[in-house]
């Protein structure tokens, strides 16, 4: 087992545990076993871009001398900061690199968080599970599979966080093929969407609803024309509009079709065979597909 | 006996007031009527909330009057009270649900992680700490953490995202306990016995004796009950 700091991030540890379980039991599978952060903090949501408000780079800046803290005991074998979640993400490394390319910032942050253990170094590194994934390899992944994934429709999604902006992208922002090796992997058919890069709305959603379900009605269209039986996200908020606005967008459209959404990593331990069962609230329910599929397995085709 | 006089500023005017003393008993030894920002004078009842800052140091730190020892030139207020929105709910009609900080406190999703919190309690409390784990709902970490908060308001005054931290803790904590903490039989069975009238006859031999009596037995009584 290599054991490697991770950041869960709020939304993982309320509405998308099943993001957090699910991510757990498959790098255990791999042979990863990821270390919580002691005392980690929220990521701040969104990364601030306001160039003279310092205060908030603080909440990223104080999980990566978590990091530090923890590399400095021996409970870590690999020192980079795993994080699932797509928009703790990219505030995580963005507001990294604003460290490293602002040492001036960096330096006014450290002295203001004086009550910390030490001061921000400026070396952590972040990795998204995608990315460690990627690593690991689709070859070793392969071999581990026990239901192949045959005959299943899966359209990725990407959204735009584990993209944009370029520098802080987890693989080509204009045509990524890290989710689609992956399904490719698990035995599943990938089908293309050509809405996979589209932003879902992201926090429109609380106050207008509308306009993320047109967004919604759009992305989910371009999967069902593709002949999509299931979308995968890495990200809890693109999971709760791509399904939960199916709603509204089904309401808005006669001819929307439903189409389940779920995490990679629980399509993942899927095919690992390490479970069906990660919980998490959907508008559009994935479990009959799911279980047609695994009943279809166990009985041998 | 002659004791040294220091001088310290309260609301910025410079005073002498003998070493060693305490907030408190400096205010009290220059003749400051205390009607409010005192209470038990033990530390327990957080009314003594007081800023200060030290000569030569650009820290503002945060202390209880009764519990802070003046040094020279001090610059020292108290602060009495911190106004703040304090929820109304029935506890029964709750359930340990993380969405009850959305309801009752949803500034609580400002917070920053600056740690300004930390830095003023004068308990020496975790404060950001509880409130990221009140963040991601999690009551037991909130009530461990905020045990020993004594509602003295302080973290409030300087939070940038203007949280209620200690609200916010109470809440957390009357939750816990009442949903989620593993029940203590002790005092269920305690609150039998005291239904079937164990303890009947000792309460009247108690309230017959007089005060001295009283006095003895409370000095040379045995603690000898576990709590579990
Ligand atoms: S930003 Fe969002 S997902 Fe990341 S830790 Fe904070 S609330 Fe959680
Ligand atoms: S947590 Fe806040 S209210 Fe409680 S003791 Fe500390 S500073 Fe005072
Ligand atoms: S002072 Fe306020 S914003 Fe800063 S960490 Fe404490 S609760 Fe959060
Ligand atoms: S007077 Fe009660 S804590 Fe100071």
């Amino acid at each position: 087992m290599t054991r490697m700091p991770y950041y869960p991030g709020c939304t993982l540890k309320t509405k998308a545990q099943n993001y957090d379980l699910s991510t757990r039991a498959v790098f255990r599978e791999l042979g990863i076993d990821l270390v919580e952060l002691p005392r980690w903090n929220c990521c701040g949501a969104v990364f601030s871009l306001v160039t003279d408000d310092l205060l908030r780079q603080v909440a990223p800046i104080t999980n990566l001398i978590r990091v530090q803290e923890l590399q400095g005991t021996d409970s870590v074998d690999d020192p980079r900061l795993v994080v699932p979640c797509a928009m703790c993400f990219n505030v995580l490394k963005r507001a990294n690199a604003r460290m490293k390319d602002n040492p001036e910032d960096l330096k006014k942050i450290n002295d203001f968080l004086y009550l910390e253990s030490q001061p921000y170094r400026g070396e952590v590194q972040i990795i998204h599970t995608l990315e460690l994934l990627k690593e690991i390899s689709a070859k070793r992944i392969k071999e581990q599979v026990k239901f192949p994934l045959l005959g299943l429709k899966v359209s990725p999604y990407y959204g735009c966080n584990l993209l944009r902006p370029k520098d802080v992208a987890i693989d080509n922002p204009e045509n990524p093929t890290l989710l689609e090796d992956f399904t490719q992997a698990l035995g599943a058919e990938v089908v293309f969407n050509n809405r996979r890069l589209r932003c879902c709305g992201s926090y429109q959603t609380v106050s207008e609803k509308g306009l993320v379900a047109d967004l919604v009605y759009d992305i989910i269209m371009g999967a069902a024309r593709a002949g999509a039986d299931l979308i995968i996200t890495a990200c809890p908020l693109c999971s709760f509009n791509l399904d939960w606005r199916q709603k509204e967008a089904m309401e808005a459209h006669s001819d929307h079709k439903l189409i389940p959404v779920i995490y990679y990593t629980e399509l993942m331990a899927l095919a690992l065979g390490i479970g069906n069962g990660f919980g998490g609230e959907h508008f559009v329910d994935p479990q009959p597909l799911l279980q047609k599929f695994l009943e279809k397995e166990k009985g041998g085709i | 006996m002659t004791q040294d006089l220091i001088p310290i500023y309260i609301y910025s005017r410079k005073y002498y007031v003998p070493e060693g003393s305490t907030i408190i008993t400096a205010l009290e030894y220059l003749g400051f009527k205390l009607k409010k920002g005192v209470g038990c004078k033990e530390g327990f009842c957080g009314a003594c909330a007081s800023l200060y800052r030290l000569k030569g140091d650009y820290k503002l730190k945060g202390g209880l009057g009764c519990q802070t020892v003046v040094q020279p030139e001090m610059q020292i207020v108290q602060i009495p009270f911190v106004p703040a929105p304090k929820a109304v709910y029935k506890i029964e009609e709750l359930q340990p649900d993380p969405e009850i900080f959305v309801r009752y406190y949803p500034e609580l999703y400002r917070c920053l992680s600056c740690n300004t919190c930390t830095k003023i309690c004068p308990q020496e409390l975790q404060v950001m700490d509880f409130v990221q784990a009140a963040v991601r709902g999690d009551f037991e970490q909130v009530a461990n953490l905020s045990f020993d908060c004594i509602m003295c308001g302080l973290c409030s005054a300087r939070c940038p995202a203007e949280i209620t931290q200690f609200n916010v803790a109470m809440l957390a904590r009357r939750i816990y306990g009442k949903y989620l903490m593993k029940k203590s039989t002790f005092l269920e069975q305690r609150l039998k016995e005291i239904e079937s009238g164990k303890y009947e006859e000792g309460y009247r031999e108690l309230m017959s004796l007089s005060q001295e009596e009283l006095k003895n037995r409370y000095f040379q009584r045995e603690i000898d009950f576990q709590i579990t």
